[in-house]
């Protein structure tokens, strides 16, 4: 009974092991086929229309509602303690560091990363995978590395969107709703946001566009072949992305702040 | 040529290759029966390298393709073409940029000339015209036959040929085979193809081979394989169709 508890551990274990190692070497794959010719700028550009421009108009509805919500929160806060001028920096410092980041590729990982798993999930199970096989074409290079370039350049992009509307809408409320002065809601933001804090919302942004279309890409890639391995595999690869942003947003921010 | 040694391949824990020994003849079309189940298509996967041997080899003109990887291995597989059982067409392009695509991937050639080729297979599988189409707009024949363009654009040597008519009407299924065995004796290419069209693929095969329980159990010219006295040939070409079989009233 022990021992096959202790087995079964073990081979989960292994089984987690293997795949992380799976992950990996799928990641470095892809990367190394890129760097080899044919370069296929057509399908970066048209991977970073569907992951960046089709995720627009929802992460600037998010970042809207978001600040705005903070500029509310905030304002009730501050004003305990007679602070609502400072209510410019508490919302563009919660954008920039923390929010901004997080909800965006969180919002792209719902949008876009479900549809690049169920993708080619589908051209896996119709064979379309096979057939680029079958011509020589080489799938990581023509379906996977554009995929994970595309996050790394559209997600930190819509981040940059993302704080930007969530400083206006933090501002919509603050200051036109609640009457913070405007002069300080827009000198606190000037005179607490460091250059260390933009770089570090640029540098988490990177890493969750990697981590989104690199698990979304792997969990498409190697579905099971039915549609319920496909629907399981879209299940896991929203919430693994998403649980993997949460965690590793807060190893990088342990070691950036 | 292609031939298969002692090729073994367990899937999902399942040995379904237990020992495949097989000998394609060039320049003819064979053709592979079995039941449903039997690894027919596993072991056109293997002609390929799109599935490696647990065991055995493959080889296509004297290169043991199971051994290779990457490059080496594209480079055995641009002289092959498949038509995959429900034609694989890339959903996100058009029936034109399908039959283009090994084209533009492999060839590197002016949109002329694309077009051209492109236009010319089209006609030829009878889908003048449909090249706008996405393949979501096709029937399952016109499917086959786009899936049949694609694989003809390249004029490779060896098609591989998985189950080309499944699910289609008698009708239909006819018609793609004459357009098979037509572009074969046009083109001379090397075809295996996994069927279940019996007894029709007699009238279209040079050779016949039967796989059974992971072996290949019985190869011969059409001809002779329907002569043939094993049990397990008989009663599944007579099943298949060869034999009238009584009807209860």
């Amino acid at each position: 009974m022990i021992v096959r508890a202790i087995a079964k551990i073990g081979r989960t274990a292994l089984f987690i092991v293997q795949e992380m190692g799976r992950m990996l070497l799928f990641a470095l794959a892809s990367f190394a086929w890129l760097a080899r010719p044919p370069f296929r700028l057509f399908q970066i550009v048209k991977q970073l229309h569907f992951i960046g421009y089709k995720s627009t108009f929802v992460v600037v509805l998010t970042a809207a509602f978001t600040g705005m919500v903070l500029g509310l929160q905030g304002y009730y806060t501050l004003r305990k303690f007679g602070s609502e001028a400072l209510l410019g920096s508490a919302v563009a410092l919660s954008m920039i560091r923390e929010l901004g980041p997080v909800l965006a590729s969180l919002m792209v990982t719902a949008r876009a990363g479900s549809a690049m798993t169920a993708e080619i999930g589908i051209m896996r199970i119709t064979e379309q995978i096979d057939a680029l096989d079958t011509m020589a074409v080489n799938p990581l290079q023509y379906l996977i590395a554009p995929k994970l370039v595309a996050g790394l350049i559209g997600v930190p992009l819509l981040v940059a969107i993302f704080d930007v509307i969530g400083i206006y809408g933090g501002y919509l409320v603050g200051v036109e709703l609640l009457g913070v002065n405007e002069g300080s809601y827009w000198s606190s933001i000037e005179s607490a946001v460091e250059w260390k804090d933009v770089y570090g919302g640029i540098l988490k942004s990177i890493s969750f566009g990697l981590i989104v279309s690199w698990v979304c890409c792997y969990k498409g890639f190697y579905t099971r072949m039915s549609a319920e391995g496909l629907g399981t595999a879209t299940t896991e690869a929203v919430v693994l992305s998403s649980v993997l942003i949460l965690v590793w947003d807060y190893f990088l921010t342990s070691v950036l702040l | 040529m292609i031939k298969l040694i002692g090729v073994e391949k367990t899937l999902g824990g399942q040995p379904v290759l237990r020992g495949v020994d097989l000998e394609i003849p060039k320049g003819k079309l064979t053709t592979i029966i079995g039941r449903s189940g039997e690894g027919k298509s596993v072991l056109l996967k293997h002609m390929i390298g799109l599935l490696q041997p647990d065991r055995g080899e493959v080889w296509v003109d004297g290169v043991d393709i199971s051994r290779l990887r990457g490059k080496a291995l594209n480079e055995v597989r641009k002289r092959f073409a498949m038509l995959f059982q429900g034609a694989a067409l890339f959903d996100s392009l058009t029936v034109f940029e399908n039959v283009a695509f090994p084209l533009r991937e492999k060839l590197r050639l002016k949109d002329p000339e694309v077009t051209r080729r492109v236009n010319e297979k089209l006609e030829q599988v009878g889908l003048a015209g449909m090249g706008h189409k996405y393949p979501a707009e096709l029937s399952g024949g016109m499917k086959k036959r786009a899936g049949l363009a694609r694989a003809l654009v390249m004029e490779p040597e060896i098609i591989l040929f998985d189950e080309p008519t499944t699910g289609l009407d008698p009708l239909m299924a006819k018609q793609i085979h004459d357009l098979i065995i037509g572009m074969q004796r046009t083109f001379g290419f090397t075809a295996v193809m996994v069927s279940h069209e019996i007894p029709e693929i007699f009238g279209i095969s040079d050779w016949v081979a039967m796989l059974k329980e992971g072996r290949i159990a019985a190869m011969a010219p059409a001809a002779e394989f329907q002569r043939i006295e094993d049990p397990a040939v008989r009663e599944f070409i007579s099943v298949g169709g060869m034999m009238p079989l009584p009807v209860n009233r």
